[in-house]
């Protein structure tokens, strides 16, 4: 009998499917590129034809003009590419963010992409496929990590908004996903008022209402006077938080949401005064409950924290082993 | 036990020292007797608790959570306290929202635990308490507090919250006891500050400006040589001795040859060192700062260290003779006054630091780059009309030191900081060629192990380079690929028979990061040992 999962190959650069002759989230550009999310360290450009979900595709589109062939698969859609049934399942990663499903040879294997088990209002939820192989993110493969509830987080920026009407809460958010997951979830608590966004979220945010998430009404904070910005929340990406641009705000109370908010060394580094934890990414509890849940033959583990991840699978006798693929981001950043 | 934790959790996410300052201050104001004093003793580590020591938080956690996880939890997160906080599963049914503790009550069970009872007392604790209560009560019971807060900064914060003086806190400092129910009182101006005529007490140092591109006179200023040791003040009074260090921490314990040797009444400033192998002075003189390295940061010392590695002082100034304050005199007075008083010790424990005479600063400079042995770091420019005046002000005192040595060497190895560098990449080991280029069997040996001079873009990119170029791993440690180039500045350099390559550099630190420069041209053991002093 033939090892399990032998026509899979992982090479550094991405995920090689043999019998269907095409790459899975490659870091260079290949013919034929299946791609689980746009997040850029999973999306690239310069592919020859691209499938994913129809989302993911607007999304590369807007931040990489078209490619010159491209399939959209939708939800629930099952593609044959050479002796390969392909399938693009929910992830809850971000919009757009799918599993990859594939069957060839009676085996099933699932790609995870980046995924997450806890709500998202700006995305469809993660669907556990049962596999022979599933083939994980480990972002946050440690014990330490556990995401709280995000609903008591988003409240924590309301609460330090209330408590401080003459300053203004920056919150540092990833563009792609966490700014418009952040932005979803105050409106899902309440707050109704303006929020200003920095340039660099503007594109996405348009995009995301384009495709149907309603964000309220987003302002460019850009040359706003430091008066209309008191008492409100502003969103920029990671890096402006600390940097020039952010001078000109009232006396803004620095907030980031990220996983790594959790440590709170990591939030002393960045700078940040209101860690908010919030994460795209599985914690440690939902790596293993679905490691669990999907109960594959074999876990093969990306990217992130291997280590811990390999080692909770060999304690439970599952058979597991690192790729190491190379140019993943400690992304959530 | 929630607002101090509150505190701690703020102080951690705070970064301006007047922020900083503001907390710690208002903490102290609001808070009741004796909470506020044991928070007080918590900030700046003096507390010490018998049987909860790090070892037993680590026993409890791994009874709790799967060992290797916990390491490798550990090994990332960068702090003890922060990972027990944070993965530390209470077992179901204990109530989040419990009813609070009183600070003073759950340092006063800690002091009076017995070994036996320490692992239930805090297994208790731990699950009683939120994540953030659980990283406070770790930290208080541990010490090494790691938040961004000194001892000193604590004692500023005091002496802003009550508008008293920071050097008259740092003098009765040493002369009291957490909870320090005196110092409150004195702050509050209910009672007089607490006197410290029959205890011996710490007094604030006398620091130096670095001289830089300026020159002085030196009929304005007296020089004398920077000694490579560890400035410390020894003081006696009432039949007790003290040593405390730069930063007014009690080192006595570690110097117990030193301490019994000081009997006359009064108080010095001066450099501590080891006798030992001497490296180009004089026989029976100073050793180098590796030796007295041996003997730093012990709670006690072994007889046969003792003997191996003797430690005198070498006297700079006097503070004290018996009861009179000398401080207000001007340099040249005390320095008599010092010469006598240092004729009544014992010669093997105590010498004066001569002064060096110059005719003009060009003079001086010739004598500063001729001198050669390791234990000198430079040379000390003191105004001969100055008091002794606790503190760096501007103009009295210059350190004139050593131009720094340099070396381009490969990186070999790199460990995980902690703190604020906590999981990153940020402790380096580097290594220099064992031959000459064409030389087929040359490989590198570590020379050193640097973590500082280099700013958090640096920090950032050298992380970067680690996880890229690992090619093995041994626990916490990387091995990583023999490709960057790191100019290592250094004070001086050592032979050393502990290490392999057979030199040890003194207070190495990453001057540039020489992306420019490729492996095979960094430097060669060789050139280093002519560096040797």
């Amino acid at each position: 009998m033939a090892t399990l999962g032998s026509w899979i190959k992982p090479h550094p650069t991405g995920i090689y499917v043999e019998p269907g002759d095409f790459w899975i989230d490659p870091s260079q550009p290949v013919h034929t590129a299946l791609v689980t999310h746009g997040h850029a360290d999973h999306a690239r450009s310069g592919h020859n034809h691209v499938m994913a979900t129809p989302e993911t595709l607007a999304i590369m589109e807007t931040r990489y003009g078209e490619y010159p062939q491209s399939t959209p698969v939708a939800h629930g859609e099952v593609v044959r590419i050479g002796e390969v049934d392909c399938a693009f399942v929910p992830a809850g990663h971000v919009l757009g963010s799918a599993q990859i499903v594939l069957e060839h040879a009676g085996e099933r294997v699932v790609v995870s992409g980046d995924y997450k088990r806890r709500g998202d209002p700006t995305c469809a939820p993660f669907e556990p496929v049962p596999c022979d192989i599933f083939i994980t993110e480990a972002t946050f493969g440690l014990p330490v990590f556990k995401h709280p509830d995000t609903e008591g987080e988003v409240h924590r920026a309301l609460e330090a908004l209330t408590a401080n009407p003459d300053r203004c809460v920056l919150i540092g958010a990833y563009a792609l996903g966490k700014a418009q997951r952040v932005i979803a979830h105050l409106r899902a608590l309440g707050h109704d008022e303006r929020i200003y966004i920095h340039g660099a979220l503007e594109r996405l945010c348009s995009l995301y209402q384009d495709l149907g998430v309603d964000l309220g009404e987003l302002v460019l904070a850009t040359g706003k006077k430091k008066d209309d910005l008191r008492g409100r929340i502003i969103l920029c990406p990671p890096g402006a938080l600390n940097d020039r641009w952010s001078r000109r705000l009232p006396d803004p109370i620095t907030a980031m949401a990220s996983g790594w908010m959790r440590i709170r060394q990591r939030a002393r580094q960045r700078n940040v005064e209101l860690p908010l934890i919030i994460s795209d990414h599985a914690d440690w509890d939902e790596l293993t409950t679905t490691i669990e849940e999907v109960a594959p033959k074999e876990v093969w583990v990306t990217h992130g924290r291997e280590d811990a991840l390999l080692h909770w699978c060999m304690t439970r006798q599952i058979k597991a082993r690192a790729l190491s693929l190379v140019g993943r981001e400690d992304e959530d950043e | 036990m929630k607002a101090f934790a509150e505190l701690l959790e703020r102080l951690v996410y705070t970064r301006s020292r007047n922020a900083k300052l503001k907390l710690i201050a208002d903490y102290l104001r609001a808070t009741p007797d004796p909470d506020r004093g044991w928070a007080l003793a918590t900030l700046t580590e003096e507390l010490d608790f018998k049987s909860v020591k790090p070892g037993l938080i680590k026993a409890l956690v791994e009874g709790r959570v799967d060992p290797v996880l916990f390491r490798m939890s550990r090994n990332y997160v960068g702090d003890m306290a922060e990972t027990v906080s944070l993965i530390w599963e209470p077992p179901p049914g204990v109530d989040p929202e419990h009813e609070d503790l009183r600070l003073a009550d759950v340092v006063e069970r800690l002091q009076g635990l017995s070994r036996t009872d320490a692992p239930g007392v805090m297994t208790a604790y731990l699950d009683l308490l939120t994540p953030t209560e659980r990283f406070a009560l770790i930290k208080l019971a541990t010490g090494a507090l790691r938040i961004g807060v000194s001892a000193r900064l604590a004692k500023t914060a005091f002496a802003q919250a009550f508008d008293v003086d920071l050097d008259d806190v740092e003098e009765v400092w040493h002369g009291i006891d957490a909870p320090y129910p005196a110092l409150f009182a004195w702050g509050e101006g209910s009672q007089p500050r607490p006197t410290q005529d029959d205890v011996p007490v710490f007094r604030p140092f006398m620091l130096a400006h670095p001289l830089e591109d300026g020159r002085v006179d030196p009929e304005d200023y007296a020089a004398e040589w920077k000694w490579d040791g560890v400035r410390v003040q020894l003081v006696h009074v009432a039949g007790q001795t003290k040593l405390f260090s730069r930063t007014g921490d009690d080192v006595t314990a570690a110097f117990p040859d030193v301490a019994e040797a000081f009997r006359e009444p009064g108080a010095l400033d001066g450099e501590l060192m080891v006798r030992g192998d001497v490296q180009g002075g004089e026989a029976g003189g100073a050793a180098s700062f590796n030796a007295l390295q041996q003997r730093l940061g012990r709670k006690t010392v072994s007889k046969k260290m003792l003997a191996e590695a003797p430690a005198f002082v070498r006297a700079y100034d006097i503070l004290f003779d018996g009861p009179e304050d000398l401080r207000a005199l001007p340099w040249t007075e005390r320095r008599a006054r010092l010469e006598a008083f240092a004729r009544r010790l014992p010669e093997d424990r105590f010498d004066l630091s001569q002064t060096v005479e110059a005719e003009d600063f060009d003079h001086l400079a010739g004598i500063r780059e001729g001198a050669r042995s390791a234990a000198i770091e430079g040379l000390m420019l003191k105004r001969k009309d100055s008091a002794y005046v606790p503190g760096r002000k501007t103009g009295l005192w210059y350190k004139w030191k050593r131009d720094p040595l340099l070396a381009d060497c490969v990186v070999m190895y790199a460990q995980r900081g902690s703190g604020r560098r906590s999981s990153y990449f940020s402790d380096y080991t580097f290594g220099c060629w064992t031959g000459p280029e064409d030389d087929p069997e040359r490989r590198l040996l570590p020379v050193g192990k640097a973590y500082s001079g280099i700013t958090d873009e640096e920090l950032k990119q050298l992380d970067k380079f680690v996880r890229a170029n690992t090619i093995d791993r041994f626990g916490p440690v990387r091995e990583v690929e023999k490709s960057l180039v790191l100019e290592i500045a250094f004070d001086s350099i050592h032979a050393s028979r502990r290490h392999k390559s057979g030199i040890a550099m003194r207070f190495p630190r990453i001057n540039r990061i020489r992306t420019d420069k490729p492996a095979e041209e960094a430097d060669e053991i060789v050139t280093l040992e002519k560096m040797i002093s």
